[in-house]
């Protein structure tokens, strides 16, 4: 065992349910006071590896060690009180309490029948100054931005006695301008004798603010490196085992007439609150606009306006210029949209079911697929493999179930199956998220083809560099108002996106009635 | 490796249970041997029990079939209970008060209380489509009230005064399914239950609705943004659940009696549950799994008349049963040890 190892993990494995090696043969060193990057690809085994080591999930094989000693944590309370503390991607938090009361969750202050608020908002101050993470103890957690939500969460585990913080892609819900903030308070923690290890796919930040890395590829280790001795080119090759090039290649385009709209919708969701702002816009056959914005301000209830699943109080949709407001989902669909949705596994699969079951749900009752009048299985068959050989889907049989394949499958499965029946609009909600980078470059090319075929996008991501690439003009939505609308993308950067995501900068409404074509 | 594996499991949930039942019997018994012998092989001993065998599977493949497909929609009604037994009191109303040839008396009598089984069908659906209400609930209260209807109009309208007991008049003639295979119970409502079967698995996996019925079931968000009607296909597969219920109460009347006297109701519906997990809630293996319950209810019967064990036994079997087919994690430490075995054989 090395000088200041805090934390080792030694030759893991994990396999998963249904016979997926997250992790193989796996080792990891971390050396106290160091900020310690993990990177790969999606889906490479890094959240997996930080669950193992956090105590919620139990390596198939493998030891872990802190401080020299082997621990075998059963649950994340084991973890906790060997000083470890997770910042999870999703925040582990409840809405309708304060930061104070959320803080001291799982370890209350004050007795067993009564919780001692005061003393909770004493040390949420106390904790607050001491590591400069400013949040407001009094206010409840559904009123606060996921900025300072995160702050909590690193609060949280430093109250827990955590010395060693992981944190799962903590910047991947920030705009630039918070992840500038979220990194001083890293390197403040640090200096403080913290140990932090930082999952990222995004080489800039790793370079910017860690000392060390570990690249993880399809499950196993490909070595620890010093930041300084590689380049951004030689770790995404190491991540990826290839040159890869996310690089957009688009010709410029003349946009056509207007094909779908959406005039002054307003949405007020049950508790009163606005999420969709007199929203309006159009979009133009072979034009990509992008919706840009932090997560929660209006982009999904926006999507779900326009594919029927929510009623909006008022404001209209219009497809080719007919009035679709009073259309059913189905009759939406049947009149040219297409829609990906945000998440694959709840709204866009049933994973339980067969891949044919997955891929025939748009044409499931037209003739294509019967032969007197009942559902043919052959043909059947037939369309989905032609479906799933067409955009590249790995699988044994289409029998199998959604849930068998990788993420970056399904994904696949799923655009192949909305893009097939030839819609006007395609509606592109987080297309990428949480996929490999092949399935990335493939759909970011497919939707490129689309708008070749002078098909109209709407693409939402919270991938900036995504919607900066694809996009020919950009919305960016906060609080369920469009403040920015950007027709000149080539000259913009992450950075002038996070200023109108932040709320900090806004157009004139003249300006984003230019949204608007006839 | 799915395939495999759900069929060891089973098997493995079978031999659990025979083993604990041959350990009870060894337990209590003052004769062991003949107990198990009855239990497990009485159905063989005749051509009359093994027949028996096949004619009480009926009303079971019904309410299985019934269940089997409210499960497979998501939903979890209760209303085939009801739908059974006010099947059957129409069906003594329609036997007795109605003359008709022999050949269409009972198929009238089937569509009507198929007809009436999918109208009590509709009512916990409605509910839950239109007052949000939970369909387990209102489906096992009006369980209750459809019960007690029918048994006040057996009583005021339909009973046998001459008979001690709880009894209806008895039914005409022309009502009656014939045996199949004479001397034995089997009658021509099997091929009705078989016909059923055939029907739903059609419904099921060839049509349209079929598949309404199983994405909404699967994931109910997956088919509202698929544009499905999730509130018709509740409906409508409990009109359907209901209708085979109710023709099932038909069937079972007109096969197996000559006039009314289900003073309890047979709980048919109960026995559907364990159907319909055993089946895997396919109309497909549907009359296997009849066939097995009857089967080890047959024997069970035997056992208790021949021998100094009670026919209580089966209920220990079936507990045992579906405990360890229902419990996902039984045997899941097994499947996972061989499944991370097959996956690291690939890797270096």
């Amino acid at each position: 065992m090395g000088q200041g190892i805090i934390l080792e993990a030694k030759n893991i494995t994990k396999v998963y349910p249904g016979g997926v090696v997250a992790n193989h043969n796996v080792n990891l060193e971390i050396r106290k006071g160091e900020v310690h990057a993990l990177v790969g690809e999606n889906g490479a085994g890094k959240s997996t590896l930080m669950k193992m080591l956090f105590g919620m999930l139990t390596p198939t094989e493998g030891q872990i060690f802190v401080d020299g000693k082997e621990v075998h944590f059963s649950a994340s309370g084991d973890a906790i009180a060997a000083g470890l503390g997770m910042i999870h991607q999703h925040f582990m938090q409840v809405p309708s309490m304060t930061v104070a009361e959320n803080l001291i969750l799982g370890a209350e202050t004050g007795t067993a029948l009564k919780v001692d608020r005061k003393k909770a908002e004493e040390i949420t101050k106390e904790l607050s100054e001491k590591y400069n993470l400013k949040v407001n103890a009094q206010e409840k957690v559904e009123d606060i931005s996921l900025a300072m939500r995160q702050k909590l969460e690193i609060l949280k585990a430093l109250y827990r006695g955590a010395h060693i913080l992981i944190l799962d892609e903590p910047t991947a819900v920030l705009t630039p301008q918070e992840t500038e903030e979220l990194f001083e308070q890293l390197k403040l923690l640090r200096e403080n004798g913290h140990t932090i290890i930082f999952i990222s796919h995004k080489l800039n930040e790793v370079k910017a603010l860690c000392n060390r890395m570990t690249i993880l590829r399809d499950g196993k280790t490909m070595g620890t490196y010093d930041i300084s001795d590689l380049d951004e080119k030689e770790i995404s090759r190491l991540m990826v085992g290839r040159d890869v090039s996310l690089a957009i290649e688009k010709e410029e385009e003349e946009f056509g007439k207007t094909v779908f709209s959406v005039k002054d919708l307003v949405y007020a969701d049950q508790f009163g609150k606005t999420r969709l702002d007199h929203v309006s816009f159009s979009i133009r056959e072979g034009e990509i606009l992008g919706i840009a914005g932090i997560d929660g301000n209006g982009q999904s209830e926006l999507v779900e306006a326009i594919v029927g699943t929510l009623k909006p109080q008022s404001g209209a949709v219009f497809l080719k210029g007919t009035d679709i407001s009073a259309y059913s989902v189905l009759k939406r669909q049947e009149s040219g949209i297409s829609h990906v949705s945000e998440d694959r596994m709840k709204y866009g699969t049933a994973p339980k079911l067969t891949l044919e079951d997955n891929t025939i749900s748009k044409v499931y009752y037209t003739d294509k697929l019967k032969t007197r009048g009942l559902i043919d299985s052959k043909k059947v068959n037939q369309f989905t493999n032609k479906i799933l050989e067409e955009f590249m889907v790995k699988y044994d049989n289409s029998k199998q179930a959604v849930s068998e394949l990788s993420g970056g499958n399904v994904q696949k499965l799923v655009v192949g199956r909305e893009f097939d029946y030839q819609p006007d609009l395609l509606i592109m909600n987080q297309p990428t998220r949480g996929i490999d980078v092949g399935a990335i470059e493939f759909i970011r090319k497919k939707i490129v083809e689309m708008r070749r075929q002078r098909k109209a996008v709407l693409l939402v991501s919270a991938d900036l560099g995504e919607v900066l690439s694809l996009s020919d003009t950009i919305l960016v939505m906060h609080e369920g108002r469009i403040v920015g609308y950007i027709d000149d993308v080539k000259n913009t950067s992450e950075n002038d996106l996070g200023l109108y995501m932040l709320g900090v900068k806004e157009d004139s409404r003249e300006r984003i009635g230019g949204a608007c074509h006839e | 490796m799915n395939k495999k594996f759900t069929i060891v499991r089973l098997l493995c949930a079978f031999a659990i249970a025979v083993a604990l039942s041959v350990c009870i019997i060894f337990a209590i018994s003052e004769d062991p041997l003949t107990a198990i012998y009855n239990l497990f092989l009485g159905p063989f001993q005749s051509k009359r029990h093994f027949f028996d065998v096949f004619a009480s599977s009926v009303p079971l493949i019904f309410t299985g079939l019934a269940l089997g497909l409210v499960f497979k929609s998501g939903n979890f009604s209760m209303i085939a209970d009801a739908c059974l037994y006010t099947g059957g009191v129409v069906t003594a109303a329609l036997a007795i008060k109605t003359a008709m040839p022999a050949g269409l008396h009972p198929i009238l009598i089937m569509l009507i209380a198929a007809a009436v089984g999918g109208l009590i069908g509709s009512i916990p659906a409605l509910l839950k489509v239109y007052f949000h209400t939970n369909e387990l609930v209102t489906s096992l209260m009006l369980n209750y009230v459809f019960f007690y209807f029918g048994i006040y109009t057996v009583t005021k309208y339909l009973a046998d005064r001459e008979a001690g007991t709880f009894a209806s008049l008895k039914y005409q003639p022309t009502a009656a399914l014939g045996a199949l295979i004479p001397g034995t119970k089997f009658h021509v409502g099997y091929l009705v239950a078989i016909l059923a079967v055939v029907l739903l698995y059609f419904l099921v996996f060839k049509t349209k609705f079929g598949y309404e019925i199983r994405i909404s079931g699967s994931n109910p968000q997956f088919a509202k943004y698929s544009g499905i009607n999730t509130s018709k296909v509740i409906i409508l597969t409990q009109v359907i659940a209901g209708a085979v219920a109710g023709l099932g109460g038909a069937v079972e009347q007109m096969g197996m009696y000559q006039r009314f006297n289900w003073q309890d109701s047979p709980s048919y519906a109960w026995d559907g549950v364990i159907i319909a997990i055993l089946s895997g809630n396919n109309p497909k293996t549907v009359p296997l799994a009849a066939f097995f319950l009857a089967y080890v209810r047959v024997g069970a019967d035997l056992m208790s008349r021949r021998s100094d064990v009670q026919n209580e036994l089966v209920s220990i079997i079936q507990a045992v049963l579906i405990l360890f087919i229902t419990a996902e994690r039984f045997m899941a430490g097994w499947k996972q040890r061989q499944e991370a075995k097959k996956a690291l054989e690939g890797e270096v």
